[in-house]
Formats: structure tokens, C-alpha cells, sequence
């Protein structure tokens, strides 16, 4: 475990009275590849940007290397941001913006030179040095503005949203590049998106936020198989979300039925949410499953079949590669792992 | 195919009322004799007269000088006050814009009174100093009108991307903000110093111990009698207004590729 390297403590940020950050906790460690995720106007931007030292809490603190660093102007921090529009310095061309750190700090020109051509190597832009950058694909001008925050070696990389006006093929391509930069030189990333499957694919640590409100911080793994409520269950992936009884350690009840779980240390009869996601779910024979139901809709997928199954009281949504078709009687069959029990 | 015909010869006999008194102003500053009524064949004595004429020399001093501080001073003050009300909340922003158009609007002879007025009651006397004040105060919306637009276009996470970078706020002022609202800030300046040339009216109530310029001059030589040297003089002005309006022209309409 590598040491700590930020920490937010009890940070509460509102403006004109509505709250857009409450009461966050949360501890970011070196060479960690940490990303905020959650529906549009959760606080994302809002909790970068006090991190970044362009906005200020209003209450709680921010530490970095265990100095408090609240007022701290961002000149001063040594954290570089890659913005959502990546506002690059449009009056100078690709060698320019990338030096532009480096002249502040006034670092020799062989030196800066040095930097800029390996930066340039980095992000795949050699050559690109005197194109102006209006004249720059929406991909260039993205690492461009990587190239323009890495020259500076900060400690912290922000990004907000940065793959979000590019198309899907490319926004692939760069989530690639950016794990691989990120593996390489050995910083903190910490990269802020709306997308839940870019924040799986990408990160050591995914913080899943709602409101302003942590919902739930942990692994990529963790949170896809073990979602802390129903928002984060509906919000990572498609989920069946049923709600039911929790009668004893390893033991629940839905959908009119008792079954086998993995879950313990429930109160007696708590009511809880069961997640069951929907590739876990077989199809069977109505005799052979635990539960029944009839197909009410088939949706073709590619790689699977999407179906939904009525059942007593609920519908299953189910994918699977054997199909059937609208109108027949299923069973359904899952195991005692693929149930995850979340407190109600 | 008639109706065509008939709107062709409207268009041309309007282009004939607006331009015809400007050419035979053009024409009649280059004929020999000085009746108003026929051509004594090509001269340029005119010109030459009006550079032996002090008078008009000073004249001509006075309206570059002007013409040159107060669009310096404007430029520098508007672009300031267009980069503050940038920055304002919606309200203030509005309520900013409402009063800056205000002068826009404003008949110059209103303006020019309302100065003079305010010039007396504070007891300063009517001269060099006044009239550059006045001009100064009639070109700053004209520069904040050219320079908030391009302050619009700029990202705006550009300013804090250089912070971000490490720059203090003032280096980014300098290094970011003003180069990137760059070519605004000059089509500001140039039209101040063609609207500072161009001013007759808040000059004529703003000036005195003899400071006079080009249009005052002209002014009260035609009260005296026209003297084909007013067509040289007029013709001279003609031309620096219509270049600087073709410069202007051309920054605003091909100005977003335009690099300082
Ligand atoms: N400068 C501001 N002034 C007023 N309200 C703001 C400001 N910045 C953010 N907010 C509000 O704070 C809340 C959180 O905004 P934030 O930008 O952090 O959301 P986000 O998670 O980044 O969303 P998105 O995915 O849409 O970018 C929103 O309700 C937003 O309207
Ligand atoms: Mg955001």
C-alpha cells in the first residue's frame, strides 16, 4: 500500500444555498488511478476543482502531503488539470502551450526543449510542434492538453471528463493510452467522468457519487459485485433490484420464495434490495427453475439475448445466448453467490 | 425583366445622391480654377496651399494627437472594464451593458453639451485637455463593444489554466487573457482613433484656448466662404476615414484567423 497523498476531510461546498458537495471523506494515495463517478450535477467537477485550488470549501479540509492546503491558489499546488474543453491557449501553436509551465518556472531551454520533445513522444505528436492548435482533430488537442499538464512532472493529474467529445472508437484508443501513461510515469490520477464503464475499465479506485453524497468507494470489482445500495447497484451496469427479507445469515426471501445466500450479519426480518445481475441469471424449464415466469419481450443484442420475464411479482431482466420466444413459460435459475443482499 | 430593370436604376440614382456631392468634392480639389462652377484643368496647388496654411497645420497636430491619446487611454481603460464585466454575475452584467450603450445611442450633440457642462461647473477651462477627456469618454464603449465578444468566445477555463500552469494571476492577465482577446482589443483601438478623427460635434463644444482640429477648421472655413483648399483638406480626411474603416471592415469579418 503506497502512502497517502490527499485527503479530503468532512469538505461541504454550496452555491447560493444549494449544497453541490456534502460532507465528503476521502483519502487518494500515491500513483493511484482514483475516478469520481456519477450522474450530471452529483459535485464531480465541483470536488476537482477544490482539489485543483480553484474553488474553496466551505467547511472541512484539504490535505496534500499533510499540509492543509485550502487556500492555497493553484499556482502554488503542485497538481496540473487536464480541463473538460481542454482550454488550450489558442494565440500559441502545440510547442507553446506545452512550454508554457516550463517558462513560467523558468526552466533552462535545453532543458525545456529536452522535456517538450519527450512529452511531444509521449503523447504521440511529434512533428505536430508549430501547428497552430484550432487546426488540431478534437483527439490531438486532447493530448495536447495531457502533454501541456505532464511537462510540469506534477505530483497530481486532474481530468475532467476528457474523453467526452470524442467519438467512441477514439475515446477507447485514449482510455488505453491514458492507463498506460499514467502505469508509466508513475503518478496520481484522479479523472472524473459520467461513464460508468470508462470508470470501470480504468481505474484502481472507483468513488460512485449521488447528489453530492459518497455513495460508495472501492474497486472497480467490488463495486460492479458488491454495490453498497440501489442507487450504485442501478447506476454500474443493468441490475435486477428486488426487494425482499433478510430471515437469517445466508438465508432471503423474494419474490414469495426463500433462498440460499452468501449474505450474513443482518438484523432479524431486516428488509434489504437484492441485486441479481442480469448475466446470471439461466433460463430453464418452469419445473427445473427457482423461479417462473413468461417472456414478455426479446431483444437482440450481438453477443447475447436481452430478455424480460414477468414473474410474480417482478420483471427479470435476463441475458442469456439461448433465446425464447415472447409468451412461453420459463423457469429461472441462479446461484447462491449471484444474489447480493444491500441493506433496504 | 422591366422590374428589374427599374430597381437597377433606383439603386444607381440612390448611390448617385449619397456619393455625388463626395466626388465633385474629390473632383473640385484638384481643379485649377477656384470657381466653383468650371474645371480650369488638373492642380495640386490646393494640397500644397493648405500645408503653408499654420493654421491647418496645427489642426492636423492637434486631431492625430488626440486622435492617438485618446484611443490609447480608451483601449486600455475599455478593455479593462470589458475583461471586469466579463466576470460579472448575469445582473450586473446587463445592467453594465444597458449603461454602456447608453453613449452609443446618445445624439453626440447631447453629449458633447452634457460634457462642456460638466467641464465649467468644475471650472476647467475648455482646451487641449477637455477635448481629449471628451474623445476618451466617447470611444470607451466602442472598445468594450469590440472586446467582449472575443472575451465570450474564450474558453472559460482559459484563465485558470495558466494559474493551474503556475502562473499568477496577473501573468496570466498578460501572458493568456490579453493576447488571446488580442485581436478585439485592436479593432477597438483602431475604430476609437477613426471615431476621434471623424468628431466634429463633442470637440467643437469641448475645445478652446485655440486648440481647434481638422473638422473645426473646415467648419469655420466654410463660414467664411468655400475655398477649394476645404475640398483638399476634406478629400485628405476622406481618405484616412474610409482606410481605417476598410481595416476595420476587414478585422471584423475575417477576424477570428487574425493573430496579433
Ligand atoms: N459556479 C457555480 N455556481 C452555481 N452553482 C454551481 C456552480 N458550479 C456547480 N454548481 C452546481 O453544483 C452542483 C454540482 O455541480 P458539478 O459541476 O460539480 O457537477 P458534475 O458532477 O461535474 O456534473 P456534470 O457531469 O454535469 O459535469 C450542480 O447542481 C451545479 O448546478
Ligand atoms: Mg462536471
Amino acid at each position: 500500500m503506497s502512502k497517502k497523498l490527499i485527503e479530503l476531510q468532512n469538505i461541504t461546498k454550496s452555491y447560493n444555498g444549494v449544497v453541490a458537495v456534502d460532507n465528503i471523506n476521502l483519502s487518494i494515495r500515491e500513483n493511484e488511478f482514483i475516478t469520481f463517478l456519477g450522474p450530471s450535477g452529483c459535485g464531480k467537477t465541483t470536488t476537482l476543482r477544490m482539489i485543483g485550488g480553484f474553488e474553496e470549501p466551505d467547511e472541512g479540509d484539504i490535505f496534500f502531503d499533510g499540509i492543509r492546503i485550502n487556500d492555497l491558489p493553484p499556482y502554488k499546488r503542485n497538481i496540473n488539470t487536464v480541463f473538460q474543453r481542454y482550454a488550450l491557449f489558442t494565440h500559441m501553436n502545440v510547442y507553446e502551450n506545452i512550454a508554457f509551465g516550463l517558462r513560467i518556472k523558468k526552466v533552462p531551454s535545453k532543458e525545456m526543449d529536452k522535456r517538450i520533445k519527450r512529452m511531444l513522444k509521449l503523447v504521440d505528436l511529434e512533428g505536430f510542434e508549430k501547428r497552430h492548435v484550432d487546426s488540431l482533430s478534437g483527439g490531438q488537442q486532447q493530448r495536447v492538453a495531457i502533454a501541456r499538464a505532464l511537462v510540469n512532472e506534477p505530483k497530481v493529474l486532474l481530468l475532467d471528463e476528457p474523453l467526452a467529445a470524442l467519438d467512441l472508437k477514439l475515446r477507447k484508443e485514449m482510455q488505453i493510452e491514458l492507463i498506460d501513461m499514467q502505469k508509466n510515469i508513475g503518478i496520481t490520477f484522479i479523472y472524473v467522468t459520467h461513464d460508468q464503464e470508462e470508470a470501470l475499465t480504468m481505474s484502481d479506485t472507483v468513488v460512485v457519487m449521488n447528489k453530492g453524497v459518497i455513495q460508495q468507494i472501492g474497486t472497480p470489482v467490488d463495486i460492479y459485485n458488491e454495490p453498497k445500495n440501489r442507487f450504485v447497484a442501478d447506476f454500474i451496469g443493468e441490475s435486477n433490484i428486488i426487494e425482499g427479507i433478510m430471515h437469517e445469515d445466508y438465508l432471503v426471501e423474494f419474490s414469495g420464495k426463500k433462498f440460499k445466500c452468501v449474505d450474513k450479519d443482518f438484523a432479524k426480518n431486516e428488509k434489504v434490495d437484492i441485486v441479481i445481475r442480469p448475466e446470471d441469471i439461466d433460463i430453464t424449464t418452469p419445473e427445473n427453475g427457482l423461479l417462473e415466469g413468461i417472456v414478455t419481450s426479446v431483444v437482440f443484442k450481438g453477443v447475447h439475448y436481452e430478455m424480460l420475464v414477468e414473474s410474480q411479482d417482478y420483471e427479470y431482466m435476463i441475458q442469456s445466448t439461448d433465446m425464447q420466444p415472447v409468451g412461453s413459460e420459463v423457469g429461472l435459475t441462479f446461484n447462491p453467490e449471484d444474489i447480493h443482499v444491500m441493506k433496504g | 425583366m422591366v422590374m428589374k430593370l427599374i430597381k437597377k436604376i433606383y439603386m444607381s440614382l440612390i448611390f448617385l445622391f449619397l456619393y455625388a456631392p463626395i466626388l465633385v468634392l474629390v473632383v473640385f480639389s484638384f481643379n485649377e480654377s477656384k470657381s466653383r462652377g468650371q474645371w480650369g484643368g488638373f492642380t495640386l496647388k490646393w494640397y500644397a496651399e493648405l500645408f503653408r496654411d499654420r493654421d491647418i497645420i496645427k489642426a492636423l497636430y492637434y486631431t492625430f494627437l488626440v486622435a492617438l491619446l485618446s484611443s490609447i487611454i480608451s483601449t486600455i481603460i475599455g478593455t479593462f472594464s470589458a475583461i471586469g464585466i466579463h466576470n460579472m454575475g448575469l445582473f450586473g452584467r446587463k445592467t453594465i451593458l444597458n449603461i454602456n450603450y447608453l453613449p452609443v445611442l446618445n445624439p453626440d450633440i447631447v453629449t458633447g453639451v452634457a460634457l462642456m457642462t460638466l467641464f465649467v461647473s468644475i471650472n476647467l477651462r475648455l482646451g487641449f485637455l477637455t477635448m481629449l477627456i471628451s474623445h476618451v469618454v466617447f470611444n470607451i464603449p466602442y472598445v468594450i463593444l469590440s472586446v467582449l465578444p472575443k472575451l465570450r468566445q474564450m474558453n472559460k477555463h482559459m484563465a485558470e489554466a495558466a494559474l493551474d500552469l503556475g502562473a499568477t494571476p496577473f501573468t496570466a492577465m498578460k501572458k493568456v487573457i490579453i493576447p488571446e482577446i488580442m485581436p478585439g482589443i485592436i479593432t477597438g483601438a483602431l475604430m476609437a482613433f477613426t471615431l476621434s478623427i471623424d468628431d466634429f460635434v463633442i470637440s467643437f463644444f469641448n475645445t478652446g484656448s485655440g486648440v481647434t482640429n481638422l473638422s473645426i477648421i473646415i467648419y469655420s472655413m466654410a463660414k467664411r466662404g468655400v475655398k477649394p483648399s476645404i475640398n483638399a483638406l476634406s478629400t485628405l480626411m476622406l481618405i484616412t476615414v474610409v482606410i481605417l474603416l476598410l481595416l476595420i471592415n476587414k478585422r471584423t469579418t475575417k477576424g477570428d484567423e487574425l493573430l496579433p
